[in-house]
């Protein structure tokens, strides 16, 4: 048993690799989270407008998008994106794995951010498109003001999840090499768990991403609470890789 | 190119109106014209297409086939700007369709501000106005949810009179409601019959055509079949189909 907690709960290894852990590591995942989050967001929404549009040349692109991003291991397209794109001469982004390593997490996270943001504009009543345009407003205009407001709130749990998705993808960027001061919490872990053959650094690092998930897990059941007693279209918890449900109540 | 209708002129006139969705032909040519200031109520068993006629006057159906004007607009001819003439024709529907996520009073301005563009406290002076008109001026800062289903689609009626249209379409606007609150809408679209609108109401409320209307029209499996006063065609049923659907309705 003290082997066992030794090996896991050595807090001479923990309290050593704590402060890189929060003052380096932590840093970076948020960082890296939040950046990807907002390519995500962006990149997503745009995506689902294409998928909902009823042009064939717009939506087909964009499902073959979100098909092969979802479809692919998250490892293999970070791989593809941050070393690919520089060794392929697109060196846009600087030298640095850093930004290429954003931009893989964020393009993936788009493809599943395009498909909540879908589902839930579709779980909002056409009546509401149709009452938007009677009034004589155009398309964008319904879509941007009436339409797209009440889907993204039906969708607040799911992309919440997204986002806890997103921290947790962070720990793969690490292959594409990263500098000393860019490594995230899974790498800092990692290391110091190397160099001190013992695996308390790690667990350590488990811990800050429980911090960071757990409570962000209790705010989607929160939120959905809350969206569901307000009569409100909701589309619930989106599993990674299953489609969403979408659940209609009305007042 | 707003063309006011002037008085005595034809406000809607269709011609060999013709819709199918997919092998189900729903109107098989439709004619029908209907003067400036007059209201004309559209009866009919469900499934002949009355709904459907109405929604083809602002294009939230797309004929197959045939001409509608509004005015002098042609609706279909290549060119319309279908906005500005939705603007012109203000629609009611069964579900009312106010818009969730915003208040009374906003859900009034937004299209002010998008369509007329009225903004600020111009839009909310017409709005409160509109609302007072209905008798729901201390409803402004409400949600629509807050709001009893009467209220709401009287909410819907100030929103659709605030865009000052030249002809106003109900579709089957108190079928949703329960029974004590029908008789409120139904006195605020008689008192705007009374004022000299041009309305074209889809209904089952066989008191309100027979009392409100000018002209009521007979529709059945796609096609008009019979036009009268109301008199004439609640007192003097011609067609047997009529007479059947009276006998049903009536009793």
């Amino acid at each position: 048993m003290g082997d066992f907690l030794g090996m896991f709960f050595n807090w001479e290894y923990i309290f050593k690799v704590l402060p890189d852990l929060v003052l380096v590591g932590l840093v970076n995942t948020l960082m890296l989270a939040a950046a990807a989050t907002i390519i995500a967001l962006f990149i997503g929404m745009l995506v689902s407008m294409a998928l909902l549009s009823k042009r064939r040349w717009l939506r087909v692109p964009a499902q073959v998008y979100v098909d092969v991003l979802r479809g692919l291991p998250t490892i293999l397209t970070i791989f593809l994106i941050g070393q690919g794109l520089p060794y392929a001469g697109f060196t846009f982004l600087g030298t640095s794995a850093y930004p290429y390593g954003i931009a893989a997490l964020g393009l993936i996270a788009s493809a599943y951010t395009a498909e909540i943001f879908r589902s839930g504009i579709q779980a909002v009543h056409h009546g509401q498109l149709e009452a938007a345009r009677a009034l004589g407003m155009p398309y964008g205009t319904a879509m941007s003001l009436i339409v797209v407001p009440q889907g993204v709130r039906n969708v607040l749990p799911a992309l919440t999840n997204q986002f806890i998705s997103i921290v947790k993808d962070t720990s793969l960027v690490y292959v594409l090499g990263l500098g000393i001061g860019e490594r995230e919490l899974y790498r800092i872990g990692q290391d110091m768990s190397q160099r001190v053959g013992n695996l308390s650094p790690l667990v350590a690092a488990g811990i800050i991403y429980l911090l960071i998930t757990v409570p962000l897990t209790h705010l989607v059941n929160w939120l959905d609470r809350r969206l569901r007693s307000g009569k409100v279209p909701v589309v619930v918890e989106q599993p990674a890789d299953a489609e969403p449900t979408a659940q209609r109540t009305f007042a | 190119m707003t063309t006011t209708i002037a008085p005595g002129t034809t406000a809607v006139s269709v011609r060999n109106l013709r819709k199918s969705f997919g092998q189900n032909e729903v109107l098989k040519g439709i004619d029908l014209d209907i003067r400036q200031g007059e209201v004309v109520c559209i009866i009919g068993p469900s499934g002949s297409g009355k709904s459907t006629l109405l929604r083809s006057l602002n294009l939230l159906e797309e004929p197959t086939a045939g001409t509608v004007l509004i005015g002098e607009t042609d609706l279909t001819a290549k060119g319309t700007d279908i906005n500005e003439v939705r603007r012109r024709v203000g629609m009611v529907f069964q579900s009312f369709n106010l818009f969730p996520h915003l208040t009374v009073e906003r859900n009034i301005t937004i299209a002010l501000e998008r369509v007329r563009g009225i903004k600020g406290a111009e839009a909310r002076r017409i709005a409160g106005e509109r609302l007072a008109d209905v008798g729901l001026a201390q409803k402004a800062t409400a949600r629509p949810a807050s709001l009893s289903g009467g209220q709401q689609q009287r909410v819907a009626i100030a929103r659709a009179l605030a865009m000052a249209p030249e002809i106003m379409l109900f579709d089957e606007v108190t079928s949703a409601l329960d029974p004590e609150l029908v008789k409120g809408v139904l006195n605020i679209m008689t008192k705007l019959a009374e004022g000299g609108m041009t309305m074209i109401v889809v209904t089952h409320e066989m008191g309100f055509a027979r009392q409100v209307a000018d002209r009521v029209i007979f529709m059945d499996r796609g096609q008009v079949v019979e036009s009268g006063t109301p008199d004439a065609i609640f007192n003097r049923p011609e067609s047997p189909r009529l007479q059947a659907f009276l006998s049903e309705v009536l009793t």
